[in-house]
């Protein structure tokens, strides 16, 4: 299956470039091409869609002979996590990557078979170049990044997944990040052959604007997956560490942001064309950057996978994609001219415009903090760190603002707002800002943190504005149509998809930030050595460390040491928690220490949390072994002892000398629990936390409104009664 | 085994992939929209969004009547401005 499997990738990898250069055949008018291009970008699909197939059997099979199985799954592992084991390796995620351009470019190009004929050809070829190049870099970037590399002979066990990666968060964390750095390869593709064909006019703008919409959706599933990951997870207690992959991720969901916004001003008034061509080709190459970073190893991070051969190909792309784009926008200069100006500062156009220079200014603030210490490694030899205080103190201002403009946007009509009728759409917005103000100043800590203060009451100016406007719209429908409120609502919503999904995304924006402020600047943490039976203060709340727990999972190989934490507020029960710790043995252990060694290698944290819409009671623990050092040693010997008399090439000996370490493990297990050691328990109240996941939530249904098409029954409908309203007024005048 | 099966992958992509240059020339075997009436329907469907919008926008306030009527006024011709080249278009393809 290895043969066929590496086949596939061949065949893919010739279909990709046959399909490249079919489409720039198209280009001369012979639309035979362009359909045999066309067919062959659905065989790519095909092709490594049979390679996906290939190697997920393969590791439900545990068929050690494919190596990236053997390197990351074992027979123990449980079969969910098998099938997701594919994108924790270099050569799975590069098939992974392929495969998901593939599909949708196939689905991309289904939809304009008979659309945007000029520049379809060009944008099928850029597709496939990138088809081509990744399909290359699993053939001939080396065995780790070949999925379908081979080992032999094959081991009888596997390494087993990374412990921090079986956690159902991941399951879909990396398909959906990589989904949305994949799909903002496709507006850029239509914008390359927008260029080049120099169309860049209304019917391109509509089909771009939905890619984009949906890469900034994916992309959004993505970043909040991995935030509520390393939230429930990593044992530090945050959700946002400044990471260079993370800041990877957010740096094209900025750009696709800004892009969203600035597109609607081309559409209506024919501006900001080079800035929007250049938004779409930055997006994209971050996106390309985000997947070096993963990749290539070259920052520290916890997604760093190690120093691999990929990294220098792709930054090669990198270059190609910038440098090309760039020449072809300058070539293009005359015909990307704006057609008319801003008739007024205090006009929405105004406002987006404003809103995307924040964007942009956001993103060059994390790139700079996020290259800088490669930066001052080239010059000076020596790495600088940048750490979480740099981006703070920077992104912290920039982001109070864009709440605002989130809130000032929705407000203002398109070409001007009359001035006369200005005060009668703020004040209600302004009096919610000014009372939160108050309201906070007097009755919270707020009135010492003038950031947060700040950001609070600019986000409450938002979401004011935001309900002034369903309200008026449900007002308006209900005085045309009748009906309840919340039929009305549904009426309006349905109708405006585009108007109502962006105002619901830039209240989640402003609920997530409001979550952010708070639990980041009022954050309660302390650090607790317990025994069992002591207690602790931590803010308003009682801890007490009732007693130590231990578990033995013989299919996960692993170990769970944990506690039992009662905690109370103001003499009432408040919740029960159970943080632990979980060791899992490794085939790397030192023969001559396996219980040691089972300590000391992987360990991942499971937290004890009271989730609430006012906030969290978070802790994890670890335990402190120190007092089983003594009968961990005593084990140790004992076993390396026999190990060292039994005959190592027969398979029985070994059966039964793993036998003898599972029973010991299991024994320390028990031994920890009648000892009751002391632990360390790290305890953090976040408030409003939740308001993050809920905040992400609702932006996410109003991007799934905003994309969501409408009947075109009815666009036509509404069409035609505006035909009809244009042929009576054109008769009456 | 696995050497014919992939003998006959290659086979069945290449007869699939190369089907359409068989057809004669100029049968590529699809309708395409023309270019220009699909610009011209994207610039009216944008027209016509702007149009409502900005009905909504004097519904909620944000709009004197007198300024909602002098960009009404202006959006309308300008949709007309594209009805007309649509027209035009059909009726020149028509005669086509």
């Amino acid at each position: 299956m290895i043969v066929l499997g590496a086949a596939c990738v061949i065949l893919a990898l010739l279909a990709a470039l046959y399909a490249a250069g079919a489409a720039l055949a198209g280009t001369g008018g012979d639309r035979r091409w362009v359909v045999s291009s066309r067919r062959a970008v659905y065989a790519v699909a095909a092709l490594l869609t049979a390679a996906v197939v290939i190697v997920e059997a393969a590791f439900l099979r545990s068929d050690f002979s494919f190596r990236v199985v053997a390197e990351h799954s074992s027979t123990t592992t449980p079969t969910g996590y098998k099938l997701t084991a594919m994108w924790s390796s270099q050569g799975g995620s590069l098939l992974l990557w392929a495969w998901v351009l593939s599909l949708a470019s196939s689905a991309v190009l289904y939809a304009t078979r008979s659309r945007l004929r000029e520049i379809v050809p060009w944008a099928t070829a850029v597709l496939m170049g990138f088809g081509a190049f990744f399909c290359g870099l699993m053939l001939f970037a080396g065995p780790d990044a070949n999925p379908f590399a081979r080992l032999d002979p094959a081991p009888a066990e596997g390494v087993g997944l990374t412990p921090l990666l079986r956690h159902p968060a991941m399951v879909i964390h990396p398909p959906m990040l990589y989904s949305g750095y994949v799909f903002f390869t496709i507006p850029f593709a239509f914008a390359i052959g927008a260029l080049i064909t120099r169309r860049l006019d209304a019917s391109w703008i509509r089909s771009t604007r939905r890619f984009a919409l949906i890469a900034w959706t994916f992309l959004t599933i993505g970043v909040a997956l991995g935030a509520r990951w390393s939230y429930s997870e990593l044992g530090w207690g945050g959700y946002w560490a400044w990471d260079p992959v993370e800041n990877a991720s957010l740096m094209p969901w900025l750009l696709g942001t800004a892009f969203l916004h600035s597109i609607m001003i081309q559409e209506r008034r024919g501006m900001l064309k080079v800035w929007n061509a250049s938004l779409i080709v930055a997006a994209c190459s971050f996106a390309l950057l985000g997947t070096f970073m993963v990749r290539s190893g070259i920052l520290d991070s916890i997604h760093a996978f190690g120093a691999s051969t990929v990294g220098p190909p792709i930054l090669f792309l990198i270059a190609c994609v910038v440098l090309g784009s760039a020449a072809l926008i300058v070539s293009r200069l005359d015909d990307l001219r704006s057609e008319k100006r801003i008739d007024s500062l205090f006009s929405r156009e105004a406002i987006f415009l404003v809103n995307n220079l924040l964007l942009v200014g956001l993103c060059a603030v994390i790139f700079w903090g996020t290259f800088f210490p490669l930066v001052s490694e080239a010059i000076t030899g020596t790495r600088s760190s940048v750490g979480p205080p740099f981006f703070n103190r920077l992104v912290t201002p920039l982001a109070i603002l864009l709440v605002l403009f989130t809130g000032i946007g929705p407000l203002v009509a398109w070409r001007r707002i009359s001035i006369g009728v200005a005060w009668r759409i703020f004040r209600l917005p302004v009096a919610a800002a000014v009372a939160a103000a108050v309201l906070l100043v007097a009755f919270t800590d707020a009135r010492g943190e003038p950031w947060a203060l700040a950001l609070f009451t600019f986000a409450a100016f938002a979401l004011a504005a935001l309900a002034q406007e369903f309200a008026k719209g449900v007002a308006a429908r209900r005085a045309l149509a009748g009906g309840s409120v919340p039929g009305a609502l549904l009426a309006l919503v349905s109708r405006n998809r585009r108007r109502y999904g962006g105002y619901m995304v830039h209240a989640g924006i402003g609920v997530l930030l409001i979550g952010v402020a708070a639990s980041a600047t009022f954050q309660t943490s302390r650090d607790l050595f317990l025994s069992p039976g002591e207690s602790a203060s931590v803010g308003d709340y009682e801890v007490r460390y009732v007693e130590p727990t231990q578990s033995v999972s013989q299919s996960e190989d692993r170990l769970t040491l944990g506690g039992v934490l009662e905690v109370s507020s103001g003499g009432e029960r408040f919740a029960t928690l159970y943080p632990s710790r979980n060791y899992y043995s490794s085939r790397d252990t030192d023969p001559s220490s396996p219980v040691r060694g089972f300590f000391e290698g992987e360990a991942t944290s499971e937290v004890g949390r009271r989730d609430g819409l006012g906030g969290d009671f978070w802790t994890a623990m670890q335990p402190d072994l120190t007092r089983l050092d003594p009968v961990i040693e005593r084990t140790d010997r004992r076993l390396a002892g026999l190990a060292e008399r039994l005959p190592m090439d027969d398979p029985r000996a070994q059966v039964q000398l793993a036998a003898l370490q599972g029973s010991a493990i299991r024994a320390i297990a028990s031994r920890y629990t009648e000892e009751g050691p002391p632990a360390n328990f790290r305890v953090n109240v976040n408030p409003l936390v939740t308001w993050i996941w809920l905040g992400w939530l609702l932006a996410l249904c109003g991007a799934l409104i905003a994309l969501w098409p409408t009947a075109e029954a009815r666009r036509r409908r509404v069409a035609d009664v505006y035909a009809a309203r244009l042929a009576r007024d054109l008769s009456r005048a | 085994m696995e050497l014919l099966l992939i003998a006959v992958i290659l086979l069945v992509v290449a007869v699939f992939v190369t089907a359409p240059l068989r057809r004669p020339p100029r049968q590529s075997g699809e309708e395409v929209e023309d270019p220009r009436i699909a610009e011209l329907e994207a610039r009216k469907e944008a027209k016509y969004r702007e149009i409502r919008d900005a009905e909504m926008d004097r519904e909620a306030g944000k709009l004197s009547d007198e300024d909602w009527r002098r960009q009404d006024t202006e959006l309308r011709r300008e949709a007309i401005g594209i009805l007309k080249q649509l027209d035009g278009l059909r009726e020149e393809r028509r005669e086509w």
